[in-house]
């Protein structure tokens, strides 16, 4: 079993992991609705996402994040009715206050860094913020994550080396879910992966399987523990499942295959994670079916505030272009 | 003026611990022009920090950098080699007090030399600065002068916001002058200065073209065509009420400008003042600028005919005092 990891704050994973797949399906229906513009779900990607940042202490590390981790920033300490604020683009969207789509997010008080929509910028951004956290020498570290399609950016590559250069306490996290909307791995990335990449810049990089909570957790615990050292940047490549579609403005049905996402749905990665804690005896089927149910009432409640919450003043639209404005 | 920014880098580093600079060849060689010359010897290695030849990391670090609270001045070695960092500048950097909803703020500054005049070629010559004032959430600063480069930089460097700080390269070492020190010689950014006075039309123009605008200014005194000129200075926010209140004087209106005619920045400085001003002209707004060729050619004679001169401009003038 990785460091620090008791039944605790497994149990309490697990509930994020619940509460982003419930908001999720509520986004989606509502999207469906006609009540919210543009979704990206996280499905498929929850467990990994979550394992990760629950290796890392949010308050003091830092996070850039991409616009699949919903499940991740709920686990930087994002709550259902900001999540639900941001969907609705509501004045009070913690993020950008309905200024971004959802999944740009970016909290100061949380160490999460302000994202935004084009692919692959956090990556160097990350390196930069981690050199300040090396210079300011208090054992900080900032973990960034994207697809695999972002690998294939410039960014990419100038990022990891800069980071690598300069032992700065970085934590690459690719989320390689071997789509990028439509593009499948063999025709995004040569070779036989991301994490063989980190070869060339002389430092690790793993691959694990995204589904499994405690290789991610183990994966992403080492890896913070060199940052801490001062032992330079890891990078890990989970492998996961795109359960959805890119966006709720794809379909991916039109360009896979209706068995091979039929055989992909069946690895869901949360019945993984449920089985795997029923059998450890943490969680009982009961106290799941407690979980599921105070979680959707929490999902409700968050969905009938957001829905009611006021738009941003048109007023407001010039403000924050510059400091003294 | 390459002496007046270094000054102003080394006064700025030592007043504030956390003003540092990177880019390319900054520390070891002090920067291709010789701007951090000496920096690191005296700042030390952390402060002054060589990059990897890699533009858009170069911006992507001084974000990371300026978000932890640190006061990064990266350099970028030409303001042609600025693109390969466009994205970073352009959809990070200057968004990111907008779309955090001002929860975070981005305080840096990247400096590029610009322009040409010294066999740069097509390269080593642009003059970049439309791109940039495109672009809300950035500040754009082009001085002319040595005294002007030193307060400017120093402002820029305390300033809240990201700024892009062009540096006319034909004028690194063109001039010889006093500049102030310390406190004394900080310049607000957005005003213009006004260079010259005088009530036959006014030339609104920045960078290496305010010399060449002196000159033809001087050329056309003889002829008893009075020129007001007026130096912008910094491009976004540029100083509007200075040069409305120079053209309601004149009625006749030139901007003056090295890059590139069409698109260019002085196309948007005749566009507003054309809609503030239009009852006081007594002439078309005019622009002189650049021919609209891809960029500045190597051949010398090629580089000439590309160039704006003082005979150029004074050309531009006559007719227009003339209309």
């Amino acid at each position: 079993m990785s460091s620090g990891l008791t039944r605790d704050r497994v149990l309490e994973a697990y509930r994020t992991i619940l509460l982003a797949r419930a908001l999720d399906d509520r986004r989606f229906l509502l999207n469906r609705a006609g009540n919210l513009a543009f979704i990206v779900s996280p499905r498929g990607h929850e467990v990994a996402q979550v394992a990760a940042i629950s290796a890392l202490q949010p308050g003091r590390d830092r996070f850039c994040l991409y616009y699949r981790d919903f499940a991740a920033a709920l686990a930087c300490g994002f709550s259902a009715q900001e999540m639900m604020l941001s969907a609705f683009a509501r004045a009070s969207d913690p993020s950008s206050g309905g200024r971004q789509t959802p999944g740009n997010f970016g909290s100061r008080r949380r160490g999460v860094i302000i994202g935004s929509s084009t692919v692959g910028p956090q990556i160097p951004k990350a390196a930069g913020v981690g050199l300040a956290l090396k210079w300011r020498g208090e054992g900080g570290l900032c973990f960034v994550s994207f697809g695999e399609g972002a690998t294939s950016q410039g960014d990419f590559h100038e990022g990891l080396n800069f980071a690598a250069i300069h032992d700065c306490p970085v934590i690459f996290f690719c989320e390689n879910n071997h789509w990028a909307i439509s593009v499948p791995q063999p025709l995004q990335v040569a070779g036989p992966g991301v994490a063989e990449r980190a070869a060339g810049y002389g430092i690790p990089g793993l691959r694990v399987a995204g589904d499994d909570f405690f290789e991610v957790h183990a994966a992403v615990s080492e890896a913070a523990r060199r940052a801490r050292a001062g032992e330079g940047p890891t990078l890990i490549e989970a492998s996961v499942y795109r359960l959805q579609s890119h966006s709720t403005d794809d379909d991916q049905r039109a360009y896979r295959a209706a068995e091979e996402l039929a055989a992909e749905a069946l690895k869901d990665p949360i019945p993984r994670l449920r089985a795997d804690l029923i059998r450890r005896g943490w969680l009982t089927a009961e106290a799941d079916e407690g979980l599921i149910r105070a979680v959707s009432e929490e999902v409700e409640r968050a969905a009938e505030h957001a829905e009611l919450a006021p738009d941003p003043d048109p007023s407001t639209l010039k403000r924050h272009v510059y400091a003294d404005a | 003026m390459v002496q007046a920014i270094r000054d102003a880098l080394a006064e700025e580093m030592e007043r504030d611990e956390r003003v540092c600079v990177l880019g390319e060849d900054v520390g070891l060689k002090g920067g291709v022009f010789k701007a951090t010359e000496g920096l690191q010897a005296r700042f030390g290695r952390r402060r002054v920090l060589d990059t990897p030849l890699a533009e858009s990391s170069i911006a992507a670090v001084a974000q990371g950098l300026a978000l932890e609270g640190y006061r990064p001045v990266a350099e970028m070695q030409f303001a042609d080699y600025t693109f390969p960092a466009f994205n970073q500048i352009v959809n990070e950097i200057a968004k990111v007090r907008y779309r955090s909803n001002g929860d975070f703020s981005c305080p840096l500054v990247i400096r590029a030399p610009t322009g040409g005049g010294v066999r740069g070629a097509l390269y080593h010559s642009q003059s970049v600065e439309a791109y940039y004032c495109h672009v809300p959430g950035l500040k754009v600063v082009l001085p002319s002068t040595a005294a002007d480069a030193k307060g400017l930089l120093k402002a820029a460097i305390r300033d809240p916001d990201p700024v892009i700080f062009l540096e006319p390269k034909k004028l690194y070492r063109a001039e010889r002058a006093e500049v102030p020190s310390g406190e004394d010689g900080l310049i607000a950014l957005g005003r213009a200065t006004v260079a010259r006075s005088g009530a036959g039309v006014t030339v609104i123009t920045y960078g290496f073209m305010r010399s060449v605008s002196q000159e033809a200014a001087v050329l056309l005194q003889r002829e008893g065509i009075e020129v007001e000129l007026i130096d912008l200075r910094t491009l976004r926010p540029w100083d509007v009420e200075t040069c409305e209140r120079s053209v309601r004087k004149t009625g006749r209106v030139a901007v003056v400008y090295e890059a590139n005619r069409t698109g260019g920045f002085g196309a948007e400085v005749a566009a507003e003042l054309g809609e503030r001003c239009f009852a006081d002209l007594d002439a078309p707004l005019m622009r002189i600028a650049s021919p609209d060729v891809p960029s500045m050619p190597f051949n010398l004679v090629l580089e000439h005919s590309f160039m704006l001169d003082s005979e150029k401009v004074a050309t531009g003038l006559r007719k227009l005092a003339r209309y």
